[in-house]
């Protein structure tokens, strides 16, 4: 009798895991479609299409800060270092900033005549995988006797000091060459050129070619998140966060675990930054303030630290507030109420109360990682389950 | 376990042996770092002091004017460090909003004398009277306003992993910025430079020393020894001590940690608002940054002393102090002080986390 009702037990938690795997699949299939479609519903000239692809570089970013901050537990307070790595790399290596040089692989026909480095969109993003990757382990090297509020102080440093360097670059020359353009902006960015596309630039009105091109590195992020989410890999990070001792104590190595959450993260972060700064068109040291840093940390602690549909919804919710209705649809509000201020100035006020507000009333997130959702509802019901089956 | 010891009465001396081994090891490795870091501290004054004897002025006065103004600005990022390292060393947070509070204060300071009255009209008493009364209410006001953030933002989370307060106090932060940009606007703006920062009071071999840098230590030092014989001497100061070391044993004991911790958040809240009103008397500019860039200069300078440390808070303040006066006006003026700092921040965290004169938390025991 046990047997037999071990066995529809075991069954009806087979459906039940069928059927939820299956309820979340629908809607993302439906947000996918939505997502393809979506610049055919919208003037494609537009504020909108131009704040949401941004958003979708922004997405990029947040899942990459989820897997250092969300799976491995490492409060990074300096993410902003691999954007501004990520935008100088297209600066450097696709426009004509270095004006000494005159090497052009595979770039757009129309700046062949330009002198400077002008490389493909797709070979910088190559490069500045591996590039973030080693700065990624750079800065987590010294973090890593630290605990975690240390951690978050270290990294809040790096960041800050490459902010530093990138506002006063262009007073420090290497062979009479400055290395940023300070506050200046390097500009213009070569135009995008992918195979079978034609290229296109900062300048394009229309964007749906951007819009695209963003859309395949949020599903290629996506894909690469989810997966090595579930990899041996993102468990170990998992357990590292969850007790870093007890983790240790099974075998994960610490020191390969942590460091690779850095270099995966920052590879995410330059990838966005690649983007942002070719999108954009100029890459000036103002871009890169502490308080990005915050932005983005706040997208993925909204969405739910952990979750990656959580921190894709978190990331697009807080673009559309920070470029659309903070600028635009309420900008009118505080003179409604007969107050005389700029709603803009406002906006990092806004991320501050988001931040303290979700902290407090709702900790797990919008939508919460379904490991944290498993453990509050159901407990420990899954291994119950197994040794059922086993007797 | 008797008869094996007896079988082999040598097998104790080698272990024994073996761990005084190890532990010379630690006070070698301890000793180096300690004075590995004390020796790169000293870099940048011993470097620019050889420059200086053997530059065309051959004297010390350009550094000796570095240390006295370095020694200034240092009181004022000790008053703060204080309140970044009585708050960690009670509940082990790094109090973001601190900086930021140390910012309202300095706002709060120039509209409470503008209330008063006080102007640069006014005569030298009216002053003195005048930024005395402001010292106290700005004190009170951020005393206060650092509680009820304590209140609201931090006591709910006490249970909560430490991620999560720490991400309050960085909401808190801003928020505090927002107010003083709705405040005072984007840009530094000058207040009232009541007390003649910049004059000249007197000369040693050269050296200028300006009433600005008599006013920072002169509120600093008398600050500091009340709170450090508050907390030695009395019996809430020795609640306070108590529940830093183990807030579970100083419940059992009667002691009410709830309000030990906000008197801690009091103490730290009221230091930065000393602080905020001697450096807007000090620099007579004031700006809603200034809190962001003031709170981790501090924050360096508390970790550099040994966290949870107060002494050692106060030491890292004036150590920071010089290393920025001597970055502002050596260093391609001043725009890469950040970086420097910072780069002595990551030095510390790396070769000696637990500070110069060592760390006291629960974890350092």
């Amino acid at each position: 009798m046990s047997a037999l009702a071990a066995r529809t037990n075991a069954l009806v938690v087979r459906a039940n895991t069928l059927t939820r795997g299956r309820a979340a699949l629908i809607p993302a299939i439906i947000a996918i479609v939505f997502a393809l479609v979506f610049p055919l519903l919208i003037d494609d000239t537009g504020k909108l299409i131009g704040v949401t692809t941004r958003g979708l570089a922004l997405v990029v970013m947040a899942l990459g800060l989820n897997i250092v901050v969300g799976y491995a537990g490492l409060l990074d307070l300096g993410y902003v270092a691999f954007y501004a790595f990520g935008s100088y790399a297209v600066g450097w290596f696709g426009s004509s900033f270095f004006s000494k040089l005159n090497i052009h692989v595979l770039s757009a026909g129309s700046v062949s005549s330009q002198p400077g480095l002008h490389l493909n969109f797709l070979l910088i993003l190559v490069a500045i995988v591996a590039i973030c990757a080693l700065v990624g382990v750079l800065i987590g090297l010294p973090t890593l006797r630290l605990r975690g509020d240390y951690i978050a102080i270290v990294t809040l440093g790096f960041g800050e000091i490459i902010r530093v360097f990138a506002v006063n670059g262009d007073s420090l020359k290497f062979f009479g060459q400055s290395i940023t353009a300070g506050n200046l902006g390097i500009t213009p960015i070569d135009p995008v050129k992918l195979p079978l596309v034609a290229p296109f630039s900062a300048l394009n009105l229309n964007l749906t070619p951007w819009y695209y091109t963003g859309l395949a590195l949020v599903f290629l992020a996506l894909f690469i998140n989810v997966r090595v989410r579930d990899s041996r890999l993102g468990r170990a990070w998992i357990a590292v966060r969850e007790d870093e001792v007890a983790a240790a104590s099974m075998g994960v190595p610490l020191v390969k675990t942590k460091l690779q959450a850095y270099a995966t993260g920052g590879a995410f972060g330059g990838v966005a930054g690649v983007f942002l700064g070719a999108f954009l068109g100029t890459i000036t040291a103002s871009q890169f303030e502490f308080s990005f840093s915050i932005f983005i940390l706040a997208m993925i602690i909204l969405g739910g630290l952990g979750s990656v549909w959580g921190v894709v919804v978190g990331s697009l919710a807080l673009t559309y507030i920070n470029y659309y209705l903070i600028p635009g649809t309420f900008r009118t509000l505080p003179s409604v109420f007969g107050l005389n201020f700029d709603l803009t100035d406002l906006s990092f006020g806004i991320f501050g109360f988001l931040l303290v507000l979700m902290m407090l009333l709702r900790p797990e997130g919008l939508i919460p990682e379904r490991r944290r959702k498993i453990e509050l509802t159901e407990g420990v019901g899954t291994d119950e389950t197994v040794y059922e089956v086993q007797a | 376990m008797e008869a094996h010891t007896e079988a082999a009465p040598g097998a104790p001396a080698p272990a024994s042996r073996a761990r005084t081994g190890r532990e010379t090891a630690e006070a070698v490795r301890d000793f180096l770092s300690k004075w590995g870091l004390i020796a790169v501290l000293l870099a940048l004054p011993v470097a620019y002091g050889i420059v200086d004897l053997t530059g065309p002025q051959h004297n010390l006065v350009r550094l000796g004017n570095n240390l006295v103004n370095g020694v200034s600005n240092g009181a004022i990022w000790a008053l703060i460090a204080v309140g970044y390292t009585l708050v960690y060393g009670i509940v082990e947070l790094i109090n973001f909003a601190h900086g930021d509070l140390f910012m309202i204060g300095s706002f709060s300071s120039a509209a409470i004398w503008g209330t008063l009255g006080v102007t640069l009209a006014t005569g030298a008493l009216g002053i003195v009277f005048g930024l005395l009364v402001t010292l106290v209410a700005v004190m009170i006001i951020c005393g206060l306003l650092n509680v009820c953030i304590e209140r609201v933002a931090y006591r709910p989370l006490r249970n909560a992993p430490k991620l999560a307060p720490l991400i309050t106090a960085v909401g808190f932060s801003f928020i505090l910025q927002n107010v003083g940009l709705l405040w005072r606007g984007g840009s530094p703006g000058s207040v009232d430079d009541l007390i003649h920062a910049q004059q000249n009071l007197f000369t040693v071999f050269g050296v200028q020393v300006q009433r600005s840098d008599v006013l920072a230590v002169a509120v600093t030092i008398p600050l500091v020894i009340a709170m450090t014989a508050f907390i030695s001497r009395s019996r809430l100061g020795k609640a306070m001590r108590a529940t830093a070391q183990d807030p579970e044993a100083s419940r059992l004991m009667g002691i009410n940690v709830d309000s030990t911790i906000s008197l801690t958040f009091l103490i730290g809240g009221m230091l930065a608002g000393a602080a905020g009103l001697v450096y807007a008397l000090y620099q007579t500019t004031v700006w809603f940054f200034q809190g962001f860039q003031g709170g981790l200069i501090a924050f360096t300078a508390a970790v550099m002393g040994g966290i949870g440390n107060i002494r050692g808070a106060v030491l890292g303040g004036f150590i920071i102090g010089i290393i920025q006066a001597i970055s502002d006006n050596r260093i391609a003026g001043g725009t890469w002080t950040a970086a420097v700092v910072f780069g002595y921040l990551i030095i510390v965290m790396v070769f000696r986390p637990q500070g110069l004169l060592g760390e006291e938390t629960r974890e350092a025991g």
